[in-house]
C-alpha cells in the first residue's frame, strides 16, 4: 500500500519538476505494477517477517553516516533551478539549441533518450530483458506447475459485476492509449517504456479479473518470450543497419535520404523495439509470479 | 569494419543473448554462445594490437561526438582488461556445456547461456565505455545477470547467497549512481575525459568530495574489499562451479578496473590525495584483508569456499598495489589482475571438474584424488603454486613487482608482510595437497574429468606457467598502462 502511495507521490513530484516523461513511467510502474508484484510475492512468501531480536546498532550508525554525507554533498551543489548551474549550461544547452534542427522533433527528452544517448537506452532495455530472463530462470518450475493444472482459472472476481463490466470497457481503451503513447513519443510525453508498461497493465488487469489461464490462452508465454528477445534485437538491429550504411553504431542519419527524416525513422523503430520488449517483459514477469503463487496455493 | 571494433566488442555478446533465447535449445544456444564469445576474444586481440599501434581509440556512438553523445574509449588499460575478460569468458564458455550438465536442470540451460552472455556483455561494456552513466547501465546488466546466475546453484543456500549479493550489490550500484548524480550536478557532463578536465577546478567542493566518497565505497562493495567482502564467500561457494570460475576471474577484475579508472582517470591522482588519506586506507585495508581472509581460508572445509576467501586475500594484494601510490605499485596491481584471473580461473575450473564427479567440493572428496583424477589434481597444484608465488608461475611475477614497488619506497615492513601472506597461502594449499596425495580415499569408483572440461582447464594451467616465464605481453601492457595513468589523464 505504502509503496503504491509512494509511487504516486513520486510521480506527482516529477510532474511538478516538469519531468512529465519520468512521471508517466513512475505512475505506471511505481504505482501500478510494482505494488501488484509485491502483493503476489507476499502471497507466496507470507505476510509477517520473522522478528529478529538483536538490534543492528552498527547498521543504524552506518545509515546515519551515509545520510550525513548526503547532506554534506548538497552543500556545495549549485542552487536548485538556477539557470547558471553547470547541468544547464554545458551539455544540456546544446541539446536545447540544436535538437530542433538536428533531429527535428518537438519532444527534446525523446531526442536525448532515443538519439543523443540512444546507446544508454539500449542498455536500459537490455536491463529489462535481463530482469525477465532472471525471473524466468528462477521460477521455471512454477510455470510448469501452472501448466499441469490448466483448469485452475481462479475467477475470484466472478461476483464483482461492476468491476468486470467497467474493466471490459476500459481494457480496449487502455490498449489504444498505449499505442497512442507509443507512437506519439516524439511529440508529447511518452515513448516505448511508458507504452509498454501501459500495454502490460491492461493485460495484467485482464488476467486478474478473468483468470490467469484465460490471459495465457490469449497471449501465450512462449510467444511473449520470443517478443521480449525480438524487441532487443530490433533495437540492436537498427544499429547494425547503421553499420551497413557506413556510419557509426546507432547513427540513424543515413536511414533515409534526408538525415532528419532518417533520424525520425530510427527513433520510431527503436521506440517500437523498446515497447515490445518492455510490454512482453512485464507480462511475463507477472505470469511467472502469478503462476508460481497459484501453484503454491493449490499445493497447500 | 575495423573502425567499428570498439562497439563490436560489446554488441556481439549483447545481441547474442536474445538470439540464444530465440534458439531455445540448450545445445544450439551453447554453440552460438561459444561462437560469439570466440569472436569477442578475436576482437579484443585486434583491439590490443590497434591501441598498441595507433594509441587510444575513440568511437562516438550514434555519430554524436562526446560530450553530447556517448563515447567508447579504448586505451591500453581498457584493451588489457577487455582481453582478460573476453579470454576467460570464452574459455569458460567452452567448458560450460559439460560443467552445467550436472548442476543446472536441462530446461533452464538455454536461459543460463542467455544470462551468461548478458553478464559477459555487461562486463565488457563497463570496460569499453568512456561515459560514467553508461558504466552504470552496463553495471546493472552484468549485476542482474550475476544474481540470477548465482541463484542457479544446486544447493538451496545458493538462493540466499544470491539474495545477499543482490542487496549488497544494489547498495553498491546505488552509491555509484548517487556519485554520478553529484558529479553531473557539478559539471553538467557525463563524459569521463570532460569530467577529468572540469573536476580539478572543483577540488575544494564538498559535493565533489561526497561524489568521490560514494563512488569509491560503491566500487569497493563490488570488488569485495576487505570489510565489504561478506557477500563473496557464500556467492562463490554456492553458485554453479562454472559461474564461480567465470566471476572469480572477471567480475572482481572489472571492479578493480573501475576503481583505477575513477581514481586515476576521472578524478586524477592529485584529487584523492588532497581530500582523503586514501592510499593509506587502501594499504591498511589491503593488508588486513590479506591476513584475515587467508587465516579464515585455512579453516574452510569446503574447497570452493576456501578459494573464495583466498580471492578476498588476493584482492587485498591488488589494493596494496594501488595503495603504494607509485607507477610500479599500480603496475603490480595490473599484473596481478591478469595473473589472478589465470590462476583462479584454472583453480575454480578444476574444482568444477571435481564437482562434476562428486557433486560437491567438500574437502573429504579430495582424499586420494591424486590417484583418481591425476590431471585435475595436477592442475590444482599448479594453480596453488601460482597462488603462493613460486618462481616459474605467474603468481611469482605479481609478487615480484609488488615487492619491487615496496622496495622503491623502502617500506621493509610491507615486503615482510607480503612474504608472510604468501606463507599463509602455502598452509591452505598444503592442506589440500596433503589430503589429495597422502590420504587414502574411500572405495568410490571415480574417473578423470571429461576432456571437454579438462582441456580448457589445462589451457589455463599452462598459461599460468607460460606467462610466468615469458612475461613480455602482460608486463609490457601493464607497464605502459601504469605509465599512462600516472602521466596524467588517459
Amino acid at each position: 500500500m505504502l509503496a503504491g502511495i509512494y509511487g504516486l507521490l513520486s510521480a506527482s513530484f516529477f510532474v511538478s519538476m516538469d519531468a512529465v516523461d519520468v512521471a508517466f513511467t513512475e505512475a505506471a510502474v511505481g504505482a501500478g505494477v510494482f505494488p501488484l508484484l509485491m502483493l503476489t510475492a507476499l502471497t507466496v512468501a507470507g505476510r509477517y517477517e520473522q522478528t529478529a531480536h538483536r538490534r543492528p546498532r552498527a547498521a543504524f550508525f552506518l545509515v546515519l553516516v551515509t545520510g550525513a554525507l548526503l547532506i554534506l554533498g548538497t552543500l556545495d551543489m549549485p542552487p536548485f533551478g538556477s539557470p547558471d548551474a553547470p547541468a544547464h549550461t554545458h551539455v544540456a544547452a546544446r541539446y536545447i539549441q540544436a535538437s530542433p534542427t538536428e533531429i527535428g522533433i518537438p519532444n527534446m527528452v525523446t531526442s536525448v533518450l532515443a538519439d543523443y544517448r540512444a546507446f544508454d537506452t539500449l542498455g536500459e532495455v537490455v536491463v529489462v530483458f535481463t530482469a525477465v530472463v532472471g525471473v524466468l530462470i528462477l521460477l521455471t518450475s512454477g510455470e510448469q506447475r501452472q501448466q499441469s493444472s490448466p483448469a485452475n482459472a481462479v475467477e475470484t472476481m466472478r461476483s464483482h459485476m461492476i468491476l468486470r463490466v467497467v474493466s471490459k470497457m476500459l481494457i480496449p481503451l487502455m490498449l489504444l492509449f498505449a499505442l497512442y503513447v507509443q507512437f506519439h513519443g516524439e511529440y508529447g510525453p511518452g515513448g516505448g517504456f511508458q507504452a509498454g508498461v501501459i500495454f502490460a497493465a491492461a493485460i495484467i488487469l485482464y488476467a486478474m479479473l478473468f483468470g490467469l489461464a484465460k490471459a495465457q490462452a490469449a497471449i501465450k508465454p512462449s510467444i511473449l518470450r520470443l517478443l521480449a528477445a525480438f524487441g532487443v534485437l530490433l533495437y540492436g538491429g537498427v544499429g547494425v543497419v547503421s553499420f551497413l550504411t557506413g556510419v557509426n553504431y546507432l547513427d540513424y542519419s543515413r536511414l533515409a535520404a534526408d538525415p532528419v527524416a532518417g533520424r525520425h525513422i530510427g527513433i520510431l523503430v527503436i521506440e517500437l523495439g523498446v515497447g515490445i520488449t518492455v510490454a512482453a517483459a512485464m507480462i511475463l514477469i507477472f505470469y511467472a509470479f502469478a503462476g508460481y503463487a497459484t501453484g503454491r496455493v493449490e499445493a497447500e | 569494419m575495423l573502425s567499428h571494433l570498439p562497439i563490436l566488442q560489446v554488441i556481439v555478446p549483447l545481441l547474442a543473448a536474445p538470439a540464444c533465447l530465440l534458439l531455445d535449445r540448450a545445445r544450439a544456444a551453447w554453440l552460438f554462445a561459444c561462437m560469439a564469445s570466440l569472436v569477442s576474444v578475436a576482437i579484443s586481440g585486434l583491439l590490443v594490437f590497434q591501441v598498441h599501434q595507433f594509441g587510444a581509440l575513440s568511437y562516438s556512438l550514434g555519430g554524436w561526438d562526446a560530450p553530447w553523445g556517448i563515447e567508447y574509449r579504448i586505451d591500453l588499460l581498457s584493451a588489457y582488461v577487455l582481453l582478460i575478460v573476453s579470454g576467460i569468458g570464452a574459455l569458460m564458455m567452452l567448458a560450460a556445456n559439460t560443467a552445467i550438465r550436472t548442476e543446472v536442470p536441462s530446461e533452464r540451460q538455454p536461459l543460463f547461456y542467455v544470462l551468461y552472455m548478458l553478464c559477459l556483455a555487461g562486463l565488457l561494456g563497463i570496460v569499453a565505455t568512456g561515459d560514467i552513466f553508461n558504466v552504470f547501465v552496463f553495471l546493472e546488466i552484468s549485476s542482474l545477470a550475476t544474481y540470477a546466475l548465482i541463484a542457479q546453484g544446486r544447493d538451496r543456500r545458493a538462493l540466499w547467497a544470491a539474495y545477499q549479493y543482490l542487496i549488497v550489490g544494489t547498495i553498491g550500484a546505488t552509491f555509484i549512481l548517487i556519485g554520478i548524480g553529484f558529479l553531473y550536478s557539478l559539471t553538467g557532463t557525463l563524459n569521463m575525459q570532460d569530467l577529468a578536465n572540469r573536476l580539478p577546478a572543483l577540488e575544494n567542493s564538498a559535493t565533489a568530495f561526497t561524489a568521490f566518497a560514494f563512488l569509491m565505497v560503491g566500487v569497493c562493495l563490488k570488488l569485495a574489499l576487505f570489510p565489504l567482502h561478506l557477500w563473496l564467500p557464500n556467492a562463490y561457494a554456492y553458485a554453479p562451479s562454472i559461474v564461480t570460475a567465470f566471476l572469480a576471474a572477471t567480475a572482481t577484475k572489472v571492479a578493480v578496473y573501475l576503481l583505477i579508472r575513477f581514481h586515476f582517470s576521472v578524478f586524477g591522482v592529485g584529487f584523492a590525495a588532497s581530500v582523503l588519506p586514501l592510499h593509506s586506507i587502501f594499504l591498511v585495508l589491503g593488508l588486513v584483508g590479506v591476513f584475515v581472509a587467508s587465516l579464515v581460508a585455512i579453516q574452510q572445509p569446503n574447497v570452493k569456499r576456501l578459494f573464495a576467501y583466498s580471492s578476498v586475500a588476493q584482492i587485498g594484494y591488488m589494493i596494496i598495489g594501488i595503495g603504494i601510490g607509485s607507477a610500479t605499485g599500480l603496475q603490480a596491481t595490473l599484473l596481478h589482475l591478469f595473473n589472478h584471473a589465470l590462476m583462479k580461473g584454472a583453480l575454480f575450473l578444476a574444482l568444477a571438474a571435481v564437482v562434476f564427479r562428486f557433486g560437491s567440493a567438500d574437502i573429504r572428496h579430495f582424499a586420494g584424488l591424486g590417484q583418481r583424477m591425476p590431471w585435475t589434481m595436477a592442475i590444482i597444484v599448479i594453480g596453488g603454486l601460482s597462488l603462493i608465488g613460486v618462481p616459474g608461475t605467474v603468481g611469482f611475477i605479481s609478487k615480484w613487482y609488488l615487492v619491487l614497488a615496496a622496495l622503491e619506497r623502502d617500506w621493509w615492513p610491507l615486503v615482510i608482510a607480503v612474504l608472510l601472506g604468501s606463507l599463509l597461502a602455502v598452509i591452505y594449499i598444503w592442506r589440500l595437497v596433503e589430503v589429495a596425495y597422502f590420504r587414502k580415499g574411500e572405495d568410490e569408483v571415480c574417473r578423470e574429468a571429461p576432456l571437454s572440461l579438462l582441456i580448457p582447464t589445462a589451457i589455463l594451467a599452462l598459461a599460468n606457467i607460460y606467462f610466468g616465464i615469458d612475461t613480455r605481453l602482460p608486463v609490457y601492457l601493464s607497464d605502459s598502462a601504469a605509465q599512462m595513468l600516472f602521466g596524467g589523464g588517459p
